[in-house]
């Protein structure tokens, strides 16, 4: 975006997994290169789209295969970086966060202390600083009462708020790319523009890169820079996120036709025709940009 | 895909659009031997049980010799061509008894299967899904039964109604049910929750019903793997009781009670007691393996 | 249709007790689409259970179909009224074909004639008879929703509640089934509500609408005035802010209503 090297360079991604009636590629040669931006990847389930969220840390569940031309991080390797160079990546410089927040915190630990354990892990800080940085995110991440939260267990915090202590963790060693997979289908409305909002602001006061994993067309569309449309383990269209109105892949237009909307008063809805030919290796076209 | 390349009998029950509920039965049955038949150990298990079962079966044909049949001269006769697995301290045929001894436990086997856990079922069930009272009644006399040692308790029972072995047969089933039961409980205590219980009531589905269709049928899975794997350890109790003398009575050839016929001479005659152990340690053997391979194929969150 | 007068329902007991419906009412027509919208925890969904007859532990009036209806309900309550769940993935019986998921309520009732009613109940809902040996791991969600909705048609009732039905399906698949809906509700006069979260889901299946918080009715407007924008209550508001899309601006400006 400001002229230096990509973030994040991806060519020729392909995900299989081995299973009974042979191998079935989940994502099937995903190509593009992330700078300080927010990318956003949608699509329906069954798509790739959270596999290739999570490949990009070589996150993909036990059978799978992960190959790419190319998967570099700064320059760097993914596919080649040993597994203890991999952690030390993961968490410090590429941060992920997932739908369900409780599967990812520790439920036997205070949610305070696990933000401050993330803090000390990369920073060496010592523990009343770790507490006090650890105080300072929860509040930046809009916990109203961040002392009571700080000594609350996982399962004490509603859905919101945990997802809001989930992201002050991973973003707590101020990482230069966060994965979000659905980090807000799980909120409401509200509380997913204010998280929505906290993720704006990390990313354009410290320049952190983002990609965005979800199912929402239209919350897509507002929240980030660029979009990638992926049916089938493919990205068959890519466009500026201000364009996604003018996308010319009958797909993306099905999809945008069978959303209901407000400002539309027709009843019955477009409903999507699945055209084979979209899943063809060579289908997918630059629209908008 | 997979389903079009297969023809006649194959096709007919691997296909997606089943046109009868016998065919889609039959279909879900196949699906499920297709999956256990890939687990080679749990194969190994359920050909040890079968022929268990042909054993016991053709128990008269297959022995070479009377199971009672004492022959004082050829006592204690070691492996050999005569008496393949030798002779006890009666000169009784080792083999041919142990044989004979597959009905036995068998039986004891199916006679346990078909008690203790469907009693335990049926109380956790009813005790899980109805709640309040009646759960903390059932659940209580589950307590109690669980704060026995089973062995002990089962000893009790022998004691109390006299050896043999409908009796000890009585008391592995009465000491046995708690853990299905609490098994039961647990799975009906996230079962009631789900929509379909919900959907169930909306429709004006008695208890009765719910708990029977809907309920039961999710908490047999594990209850069987459970039973399997529980088979092991009561072929054990009851070669236990025999050996103690509580169990099955002489001369009757029960695998335990010949373990404990064989003590007395078990250094030099090692043989009168280590052929009916082994039996009984490759039919738990199998009941385990067998218990592990329908766990892969049962267990619903698999699916 | 439906009339409900000061409801409330609280959950557990004593001092942990919550007030999760707060002397709620609201009248339904007869062959009307009613939505019912709010966050997570405004009480949406338990109005409907109460509603349904699955919570018992209300206070208040409920009446359907012009009878007040006890905590308890009757067989003939549920030929009358039935429900559609969210998650299709949990709402169909794992263990039961689509055949014996149908044929359950026939024979509750013993209405007998179960083939013939099958078939065309499956038709109704497009998915033809093909489907009626399947078991639910052999179906996709959308055709699962299908199911479901099929199973509470089967009684033939006139009121159908619908907890957020689409919401965990695809857009494209929202779409059929909101489809469905709208046809079956033509097709049968039925009397519809909608719990939903999505205000252009509501906006686009039913004709008039409430908007609940914390408990509370905050409004009842009718879909064409939601469409131009008409809400008079700054949380209904905030809320349409909110779903049409992100915006750092208006972020800023979301407050809690209590």
């Amino acid at each position: 975006m400001d002229g230096t090297e990509p973030l994040l360079e991806v060519a020729n991604l392909r995900v299989s997994f081995p299973t009974r009636n042979g191998v079935t590629e989940a994502v099937r040669g995903v190509s593009f290169t992330l700078g300080r931006e927010k990318l956003g990847i949608v699509g329906e389930s069954g798509s790739g789209k959270s596999v290739t969220g999570r490949s990009i840390l070589r996150l993909v569940p036990a059978p799978g295969v992960v190959t790419a031309d190319r998967l570099a991080f700064r320059g760097e390797d993914l596919l080649a970086a040993s597994d203890r160079r991999l952690r030390a990546i993961r968490g410090r410089r590429i941060a992920m966060v997932m739908q369900d927040p409780k599967f990812s915190l520790n439920p036997v630990m205070t949610v305070g202390r696990q933000i401050a354990e993330a803090y000390r892990v990369h920073s060496g800080a010592g523990a009343a600083e770790a507490k006090r940085r650890a105080l300072a995110m929860l509040e930046a991440v809009r916990i109203r009462d961040p002392e009571r939260v700080y000594g609350r267990y996982p399962h004490e915090v509603s859905g919101g708020m945990g997802q809001r202590i989930m992201i002050a963790m991973m973003l707590i060693p101020e990482p230069d790319l966060l994965i979000a997979d659905e980090p807000t289908s799980a909120l409401d409305v509200t509380v997913q523009m204010q998280v929505l909002a906290i993720l704006d602001d990390l990313c354009g006061q410290r320049g952190m890169g983002m990609v965005f994993v979800s199912h929402d067309l239209n919350l897509v569309a507002s929240f980030c820079d660029r979009i990638l449309i992926m049916y089938a383990g493919r990205v068959v269209e890519s466009c500026r996120a201000s364009e996604l109105r003018n996308a010319t892949h009958p797909y993306t237009r099905g999809l945008l036709d069978s959303l209901p909307r407000l400002d539309d008063p027709r009843a019955e809805l477009p409903v999507l025709t699945r055209d084979p030919a979209w899943t063809k290796e060579d289908g997918a076209r630059e629209g908008g940009a | 895909m997979m389903d079009s390349s297969l023809s006649g009998w194959r096709g007919w029950l691997s296909t997606d659009t089943p046109s009868s509920r016998m065919q889609a039965r039959l279909g879900r049955a196949w699906g499920g031997w297709l999956a256990f038949r890939r687990n080679r150990l749990a194969m190994a298990g359920l050909l040890i049980v079968l022929a268990l079962v042909v054993v016991a079966a053709f128990a008269p044909l297959l022995a070479p010799h009377a199971p009672y049949a004492q022959d004082l001269a050829n006592r204690l006769q070691p492996p050999g061509p005569g008496h393949w697995l030798g002779t006890d301290g009666f000169g009784r045929d080792i083999l041919s008894r142990l044989i004979h001894g597959a009905r036995l436990t068998l039986m004891i086997v199916a006679l346990v299967a078909l008690t203790a856990p469907l009693a335990g079922l049926l109380i956790g069930t009813v005790a899980g899904y109805l709640g309040g009272w009646v759960d903390a009644v059932l659940m209580r006399v589950t307590d109690v039964f669980l704060a026995f040692p089973k062995l002990i308790l089962a000893l009790a029972f022998v004691s109390a109604l006299g050896p043999g072995i409908e009796n000890a047969v009585i008391a592995i089933a009465i000491t046995s049910w708690p853990p299905y039961a609490r098994l039961a409980r647990a799975e009906t205590l996230t079962i009631r929750r789900a929509d379909f219980i919900s959907a169930a009531r909306l429709q004006g589905a008695s208890s009765a019903r719910i708990i029977l269709g809907h309920v039961v049928p999710l908490c047999a899975a594990s209850l069987i793997v459970r039973t399997t794997l529980d088979m092991a350890g009561v072929i054990l109790t009851a070669a236990g009781l025999g050996f103690l003398g509580l169990g099955a009575q002489p001369p009757l050839p029960e695998w335990g009670a010949m373990i404990a016929a064989g003590r007395q001479n078990i250094l030099e005659q090692w043989w009168v007691s280590a052929m009916p152990g082994v039996a009984i340690f490759v039919v738990s053997l199998g009941f385990n393996l067998l218990g592990d391979g329908l766990r892969d194929v049962l267990d619903p969150k698999g699916e | 249709m439906i009339a409900v007068e000061n409801l409330r329902v609280a959950f557990g007991q004593g001092a942990d007790a919550v007030l999760a419906v707060d002397g709620l009412s609201l009248a339904v027509e007869e062959g009307e689409s009613f939505g019912l919208v709010g966050e997570s925890g405004s009480g949406k969904s338990t109005v409907l259970r109460a509603v349904s007859g699955l919570n018992h532990d209300w206070t208040g009036r409920i009446a359907v179909a012009g009878a007040a209806q006890s905590r308890q309900r009757s067989k003939d309550f549920f030929k009358l009224c039935q429900m559609v769940f969210q998650d299709p993935y949990g709402s169909l019986h794992p263990r039961h074909s689509v055949d014996r998921i149908l044929a359950e309520p026939i024979a509750i009732h013993g209405l007998g004639d179960a083939d013939r009613r099958i078939d065309r109940v499956l038709r109704e809902v497009g998915l033809g008879p093909a489907f009626r040996f399947r078991y639910p791991h052999q179906l996709s969600g959308g055709q699962r929703q299908r199911v479901a909705i099929a199973r509470a048609l089967v009684l033939e009732p006139r009121v159908l509640l619908l907890d957020e039905p689409t919401s965990a399906l695809d857009v494209s698949v929202q779409a059929e089934i909101l489809n469905l809906l709208r046809r079956l509700r033509a097709e049968h006069g039925l009397t519809l509500v909608l719990v939903s979260h999505n205000l252009a889901v509501v906006a686009n299946l039913c004709d008039r609408l409430a908007v609940m918080n914390r408990g509370r009715l905050v409004e009842e407007m009718t879909v064409d005035e939601l469409r131009q924008g008409a809400a008079r209550q700054p949380y209904t508001r905030q809320l349409l802010r909110a779903s049409q899309g992100y915006d750092r601006a208006a972020a800023e400006g979301f407050r809690d209503f209590a």
